[in-house]
């Protein structure tokens, strides 16, 4: 559905992206990470049609983003970064006049508009000017104006930056329930809504593409070890001892944040990789006697996968 | 059909705010008083011919009220967009910088035209007491309305060169108004530099018009005029490819 090929953007001297390939399927929900000025935006602004790449070429839905600009972005809905809106139109008026540019049939806009609102949470004001609108409502209204005609892409800029935890979570749900009927792809910095809402994941540093691939692929790709979670009941160096003798422990490590433990050992039991060690630390601490009150494999977060791949320049591999 | 949705908006946003009705407002009171002061100078001293005797004066009077207010409708049609960020949305829409371009000129268009409809009343009011050749008359509205719309092609373009909506107007003063002194050289020097600017001075072609007298050359001069700030506009937008979006 969306096809980006080597692109490149030059800014005079400046290069925002190069190189940047990656593919988003039909009914897909991509995620776009990376720091500030990665290059998200100027790639997301490439497939949205607001500048050409300087190298390279992108397709939206089969029509090249340059060649075919019109019909590209025709079946795109864009949610730029920093929305701005104009202020001194009504909300029902201004998604009318998005309606009108998309060029959306008059009476197909007409029967979209309530559902629209209802769906963005916007029906209550949709008689009230723009400008007069918290920042919640109108990050709404921008959602609102990327849906207008039904796109097919979605490309969404950091949809929830500035949203208090509930709006976030209430959009957080809109885009999931996209899933299937539209290809999203959106930018975040918030790395557990990429693990909430997206399937693949493309980590994006200095405008290179470091890589591509699911959340759960990217955590086996770079866990280098298996690492458990323990929870101990009992003397510390005694349990450290004893978990230490367990054949395939590499290291125990103290977990961090682990505060209020009421005198139980929280640790992390590095282990090697591929091998489940669980059963043999619950029966070691079980047969010291100690009460065992929490025992889970560690998975990365995004946030640790999004930090080695920063630091090793894209080359991290599980083999080192 | 897209620049229609454009310019619907922006007439919207025009008439919305006040800024529209002020600038209204000024235009007509100041060239009503020029025409009462044109047409008592005329009776005065006038003699009989209306063309160089009156039109002349009002619509040089006038041509200075569109200079004054012109610039203060069109500084916003690009920088106010530059300036929010709403650009960036309207360039991800499916339409044309063309008619994006379109769009806004004929807004500011409109907007000039209906600032020039009702300056029609102190004529036809003239014409219910003295039954005058309308031809001259009508040649005069051609010529104001042509150099307004030289002035509102400048304008744009200037507008789309800043987001700031005072240099956008002062520029577009600027270069206004060097048209205007360039007319005012031609008595003191004769120089080849100053003969080709001569050719260039927007209110050197209005002045046949103002007389009554429609010549093509400056119709095509008009013409000319436009297409290249409107072409100039086009190319400053599709500078972002180069330039980005800030």
């Amino acid at each position: 559905m969306i096809v980006a090929e080597g692109l490149t953007k030059q800014f005079r001297a400046f290069t925002a992206i190069a190189n940047v390939s990656f593919e988003v399927g039909r009914g897909e929900i991509v995620g776009f990470l990376g720091p500030n000025g990665a290059g998200k935006s100027t790639t997301m602004r490439i497939l949205a049609g607001v500048f050409p790449p300087t190298r390279g070429r992108a397709a939206v839905a089969g029509y090249d983003v340059v060649g075919e600009a019109q019909r590209a972005r025709s079946v795109v809905g864009y949610f730029p970064e920093r929305i701005s809106l104009y202020t001194d139109i009504a909300v029902r008026d201004y998604l009318r006049y998005v309606a009108d540019m998309k060029g959306v049939a008059r009476a197909d806009a007409q029967r979209q508009l309530p559902e629209l609102l209802a769906t963005c949470g916007l029906a209550h004001m949709q008689h009230r000017l723009i400008g007069t609108l918290s920042k919640g409502y109108r990050q709404r209204v921008g959602i609102a104006q990327a849906l207008v005609g039904s796109p097919r892409v979605l490309i969404l800029d950091e949809p929830t930056s500035g949203l208090d935890p509930e709006q976030v979570a209430e959009l957080r749900t809109l885009i999931r329930s996209l899933r299937g009927d539209r290809t999203v792809i959106l930018s975040t910095h918030i790395l557990p809504e990429v693990e909430a809402t997206c399937d693949r994941v493309i980590i994006i540093n200095k405008g290179r593409v470091l890589a591509v691939d699911t959340p759960f692929n990217l955590n086996q790709r770079l866990r280098r070890t298996s690492q458990i979670y323990v929870e101990v009941v009992g003397p510390a160096a005694a349990v450290y001892e004893r978990l230490r003798s367990i054949e395939g422990v590499l290291d125990i490590g103290n977990a961090p944040h682990a505060a209020h433990l009421d005198g139980a050992a929280a640790l992390i039991v590095s282990t090697e990789r591929d091998r489940d060690l669980r059963t043999a630390i619950a029966a070691a601490v079980t047969g010291g006697g100690w009460g065992l009150r929490e025992i889970r494999p560690v998975a990365l977060t995004l946030e640790e996968i999004f930090l080695t791949m920063v630091a090793d320049g894209g080359h991290a591999s599980p083999e080192r | 059909m897209k620049a229609l949705v454009i310019c619907r908006r922006e007439l919207q946003s025009y008439f919305g705010s006040l800024i529209a009705y002020v600038l209204l407002a000024v235009f007509l009171l100041l060239s009503g008083y020029f025409f009462y002061s044109d047409l008592i100078f005329f009776i005065l001293f006038g003699g009989y011919v209306l063309p160089t005797g009156l039109w002349q004066y009002v619509f040089m009077d006038m041509r200075l009220c569109a200079l004054l207010v012109l610039p203060l409708v069109t500084m916003r049609l690009f920088a106010e967009e530059k300036k929010l960020g709403t650009i960036e949305l309207l360039w991800t829409y499916p339409v044309s910088d063309g008619a994006i371009v379109m769009g806004k000129f004929l807004a500011a268009w409109i907007f000039f035209v209906i600032m020039l409809l009702p300056t029609m009343i102190n004529p036809a009011i003239f014409y219910h007491f003295y039954h005058f050749d309308i031809g001259p008359l009508a040649a005069a509205y051609l010529g104001i309305f042509l150099l307004g719309t030289a002035f509102i092609a400048c304008g744009i373009f200037i507008s789309s060169l800043t987001e700031n909506q005072v240099v956008s107007a002062m520029v577009t003063y600027g270069i206004l108004v060097f048209f205007w002194f360039v007319t005012w050289n031609e008595e003191v020097a004769e120089q080849q530099i100053v003969r080709a600017l001569l050719r260039l001075s927007l209110f050197d072609h209005f002045f046949n018009f103002s007389r009554g007298v429609i010549d093509t050359r400056d119709i095509v001069y008009f013409v000319l005029f436009v297409g290249f700030f409107l072409f100039l506009t086009l190319q400053s937008l599709g500078a972002r490819a180069w330039r980005g979006v800030n």
